[in-house]
């Protein structure tokens, strides 16, 4: 386009004043790639969500376990197909930094009930016969940079081993893929049996139950016959859906969604008048210029698109480094939170298009009321005062 | 002489201030030939730039016809006076009005991208235009490099470089020096003579008139003439 040198002059034609306008920018939309990201990180729920599957948890707490007995009684609740259990292992890899989901789990009964998860055979066949054995998804191996055969130290912030130690050793025995699109594999999967021997709780509890529903089942009705069955023992249940499961887990950060269209709402607020001054001055202190563009030759439609481009211009470029910047936050704080967002936190194509047109659409907002000045500007009067 | 390049006939231009009525122009008659060095002279605000104003197309008589070259500039729309004056016109003013955040070379290069001109094209023409002009040497320094002078040359480099018939130059030497002001009068004379110029300037320096070939003097809306050698 040929007259961008002309407009790349004018946007740094006050240095300080477009980089201050620019920094603006760049933080509103730093703000908004990685709000939005969190936002959509904690309602997808990260690698919980999936097929009609039901979860059983203790009616008081999430954190309270479930007796490992339990497991036959809800086995013959008419409509449940399969079940098994999991636990909270809380532990990190290395460094408390790297935490990520750890499950101790009954390996067939596991991939059972997570058919998305797929694991070669000969590697659960492996699994199968060592009980340290582990398996890890690919998203957490390529994190670490693991493979099969490494053999990982993992120590627990909840369990302690009968030796006194919180460091359990696994070997690798697998990895697995996801056939869900949207679902992680950031996790590590190991064998129930080994941690019922190792841990100093004993063998007799679980963390919870997830159970798939045999086709046809209500899962209101399966649901309401479980948690009857355990009603006025020491330990009731409530039994949800995976998705109400995930949601709970993420209510501990309370109405995410509202207050991150609250926060954007006033940082792009002031963006625009920050952005519309910025153009107004611009275009003021230009007159006599711009008249002489006109008078040179330059049509009425070319001067406003010159200024809209300008106001365009200083938007995309705040807003594209907002986002490289809104984009590194949210890899640092996904992985700081990996716990709680086995997904991760990622800036999404979608919230990366959504970006764009917002500068456009700001871009336009703070500029066309200097670009409609600039362009019905009348020669001889800006002339005769210039 | 040879035939006319521009006719103004019964021009009138009437400014409304408030509740008053203006008439700045009345019924002017004027007949400029191509190859003319024409200047203007006149008291402040007798109406020698709002005359300059209607000869490039750049304001409209409230009466009577104005024509250059053919066209017949007051039934013209906005849209087309923009094209017409991209080629037919070249405009110098008294403070030069160069854009400030452009080199001496993209300033003269303005005109051009209204033109389907590669940039290369482009650049050649910039450059040739300032080269006429003297100042080859300064095309990557920023107005605020230069002198008046100078300035003041990247102008009408500037006003060359489409290569039109017309230069309508409001008051060139008015913020000058009187020896840079003759170097600048010197090379419209030389634009005149050798490169066929029409040239019609605005000023109230009866030494900068000598330069020219006619003088003709604006007065209570009319022109009259006092013709020099
Ligand atoms: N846009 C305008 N509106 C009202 N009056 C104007 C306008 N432009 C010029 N005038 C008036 O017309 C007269 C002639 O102005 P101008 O042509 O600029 O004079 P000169 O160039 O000879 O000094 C002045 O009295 C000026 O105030
Ligand atoms: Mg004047």
């Amino acid at each position: 386009m040929k007259y961008f040198g002309l407009i790349w002059r004018n946007v740094w034609r006050k240095k300080i004043r477009t980089s201050l306008t620019i920094l603006s920018v760049l933080v509103a939309f730093l703000l908004f790639a990685l709000l939005n990201a969190v936002g959509q990180a904690m309602s997808s729920g990260g690698a919980m969500t999936g097929a009609a599957r039901l979860v059983v948890i203790d009616k008081v707490s999430l954190i309270n376990f479930l007796p490992i007995s339990y497991q036959n009684k809800i086995a013959q609740v008419p409509g449940v197909a399969v079940v098994s259990h999991q636990s909270w292992f809380g532990g990190f890899y290395q460094d408390p930094k790297n935490q990520f989901p750890q499950f101790p789990v009954v390996p067939e009964e596991y991939l059972d009930l997570y058919p998305e998860f797929v694991l070669p055979d000969e590697q659960l066949q492996a699994w199968k016969k060592n009980r340290t054995g582990a398996i890890i998804g690919r998203d957490l191996a390529e994190l670490h940079g693991l493979k099969v055969g490494d053999r990982i130290p993992i120590q627990s912030t909840i369990f302690t081993k009968k030796d006194g130690g919180r460091t359990w050793e696994f070997d690798i025995e697998g990895i697995f893929d996801t056939t869900d699109p949207k679902g992680g594999t950031a996790l590590l999967l190991f064998r129930h049996d080994y941690f019922a021997e190792t841990n100093t709780f004993g063998d007799g509890f679980v963390g919870w139950y997830t159970l798939r529903l045999a086709e046809g089942a209500d899962p209101v009705e399966v649901a309401n016959a479980i948690d009857e069955q355990f009603a006025n023992s020491p330990n009731e249940t409530e039994t949800s859906t995976e998705a109400a499961f995930a949601a709970s887990f993420a209510k501990q950060f309370g109405n995410i969604a509202l207050i991150v269209t609250m926060i954007l709402g006033a940082v792009f607020f002031t963006l625009l008048l920050v952005a519309g001054n910025t153009m107004s001055q611009s275009v003021r202190e230009r007159i006599a210029e711009l008249a002489v563009l006109k008078t040179l030759g330059f049509k009425d439609g070319t001067v406003l698109g010159i200024v809209l481009t300008e106001s365009i211009l200083i938007m995309a470029i705040g807003g594209l480094f907002g986002l490289g910047f809104g984009w590194l936050a949210a890899e640092a704080i996904g992985s700081a939170m990996a716990m709680f967002v086995p997904g991760g936190i990622v800036v999404s194509t979608d919230i990366v298009l959504l970006a764009i047109a917002m500068m456009i659409g700001a871009g336009v907002i703070a500029g066309i009321f200097p670009a409609l000045k600039a362009m019905r500007l009348s020669i001889v009067d800006a002339l005769a005062r210039g | 002489m040879s035939e006319a390049l521009a006719n103004l006939t019964g021009v009138s231009r009437v400014y409304q201030k408030g509740k008053d009525r203006v008439e700045v122009l009345h019924e002017l008659d004027l007949t400029i030939p191509n190859g003319d060095f024409l200047a203007i002279m006149g008291p402040s605000g007798s109406g020698k730039t709002t005359l300059l104003n209607l000869l490039g197309g750049l304001d409209k008589p409230s009466g009577g016809a104005v024509t250059v070259g053919g066209a017949e500039l007051s039934s013209m729309s906005n849209s087309q006076l923009s094209t017409w004056r991209s080629t037919h016109v070249g405009f110098v003013f008294q403070f030069y009005n160069l854009l400030p955040v452009l080199t001496a070379l993209r300033n003269v290069e303005l005109p051009l991208l209204l033109t389907n001109f590669s940039a290369k094209e482009r650049a050649n023409r910039a450059r040739i235009a300032l080269d006429i002009v003297g100042l080859a040497e300064r095309a990557k320094h920023l107005p605020s490099e230069l002198s008046g002078g100078e300035e003041q040359r990247v102008a009408i480099a500037r006003a060359i470089v489409s290569d039109p018939t017309l230069l309508l130059c409001d008051e060139p030497t008015g913020d000058l020096d009187r020896e840079t002001a003759e170097e600048i009068l010197k090379l419209l004379q030389i634009l005149n003579r050798e490169h066929g110029k029409t040239i019609v300037m605005v000023t109230h320096d009866p030494q900068a008139a000598e330069y020219a070939t006619r003088i003709l003097h604006v007065d209570k809306g009319k022109l009259e003439s006092r013709s020099v050698a």
